[in-house]
């Protein structure tokens, strides 16, 4: 077929509205993210101390890095829906939130007793932590791959962990609103992990099916 | 260079507004150059020129197909050219060849005076002949014929927007079919 022919189909294809990734990537957060509300109210739902807990700095840094960690997250995941924005450059951004839990860590080394570091971290259910989180991450991971079809990024695989990392944390942000475990050694010990499974899990179905 | 880059974008901007009488015109204008890109893009691996234009084709697809994710506010060229290059080495990974095409290495787009002529895309009439009847009848009425939308909907009995659907379905699964069925 020459390629003036195909011109011609495409030129004629013209008005056809294109999609919009915002709004895409808005539907698949709230779609994604009434899902995971909605199993996290069935399961866990926000502890019943809020009230105190908002008043501890270690629970407002614990929120706080994570809502950082989502926001981050958004912003690289919207990035990198366009063909040449060069991941390593937006994947600099997410220093930022690690670069909080670093301080966050610092702090609580400075203030904890050595003896109590271990108990800290460990915290009472890990466990719980490193399960609920990529479960509740499934349904916003799943919506906002959906949603990033309609995107032409530069890796595919990059762009499916920005998308699980985004999961990830706002997972963790309605998990974090039910733990008692407060302490920055805790979130480093296993938030991270937690998020970073879901990124590797975006990564590898993101490669297969964000390809265009 | 930049006055093809004003001229460029701005018929892109009037594009995604629904020109399509600039969309047609910015295509015929970047052929070229795509043409010039790809030949240099697979030189190494000494190509016909059915697989230089097969590159062409499927860029130009892609270009149509993702044109949302330029944004409007940035220079037109870098995007489509980074297009190109992903159409480039999807095109060498396919081939079995080495995909390691450096961004240095295809550089800026060249002009329209050093591009080889066109030649017929083998890939394109292949798949265009795996659709079926009434769609491939639409492809073929509004690419080759050069008919529009509502002629081809009077002819074959449709309404506009069902050969508008047709056709944009039509695209997509082409451009799918690139990606997936060639070997």
């Amino acid at each position: 077929m020459k390629t003036d022919a195909l011109i011609n189909a495409i030129a004629a294809d013209g008005a056809t509205r294109s999609p919009s990734l915002p709004l895409r990537m808005t539907l698949a957060l709230a779609i994604g993210g009434l899902a995971a509300a909605a199993l996290y109210a069935i399961d866990l739902g926000i502890r019943p101390d809020i009230g105190e807990a908002l008043q501890t700095w270690r629970f407002l840094s614990k929120l706080g890095m994570v809502l950082v960690g989502c926001g981050t997250a958004l912003w690289a995941t919207a990035r990198l829906t366009r063909p040449f924005a060069k991941p390593r450059k937006v994947l600099r951004a997410l220093a930022l939130p690690a670069i909080l839990l670093v301080v966050a860590v610092g702090l609580e080394l400075a203030v904890s007793p050595v003896n109590a570091w271990g108990a800290r971290a460990i915290g009472t259910n890990a466990v719980l932590c490193l399960t609920s989180i990529p479960v509740l991450a499934l349904a916003p991971l799943a919506a906002l791959l959906v949603a990033l079809r309609a995107g032409a990024p530069a890796s595919p695989a990059i762009s499916g962990a920005t998308a699980g990392l985004l999961a990830g944390a706002l997972a963790a942000t309605l998990y974090a609103l039910h733990c008692f475990d407060d302490s920055p050694l805790f979130v480093a010990l296993w938030y991270i992990p937690a998020i970073a499974a879901v990124a590797l899990a975006g990564a590898v179905v993101g490669g297969r099916v964000l390809r265009w | 260079m930049t006055d093809r880059e004003s001229r460029w974008a701005g018929l892109m901007r009037a594009a995604l507004a629904g020109d399509t009488g600039s969309y047609h015109r910015l295509l015929q204008e970047i052929a070229p150059a795509l043409r010039a890109l790809a030949s240099r893009g697979l030189a190494r691996h000494k190509p016909g020129g059915e697989d230089v234009e097969d590159v062409v084709q499927e860029t130009l697809l892609a270009l149509h197909l993702k044109r949302h994710t330029w944004d409007e506010r940035q220079p037109f060229s870098p995007w489509l050219y980074a297009i190109a290059r992903n159409k480039l080495i999807d095109n060498l990974r396919r081939r079995g060849r080495q995909a390691h095409v450096p961004i240095e290495e295809i550089g800026e787009l060249p002009s329209e005076a050093d591009s080889p002529r066109e030649l017929n895309g083998i890939d394109a009439a292949h798949l265009i002949g795996r659709l079926k009847g009434r769609e491939r009848k639409i492809v073929v009425a509004i690419s080759i014929e050069g008919a529009s939308a509502r002629e081809v909907a009077e002819r074959l009995n449709m309404t506009e927007g069902a050969v508008r659907v047709a056709l944009h379905r039509a695209l997509r699964a082409l451009a799918e079919a690139f990606r997936t069925e060639l070997p």
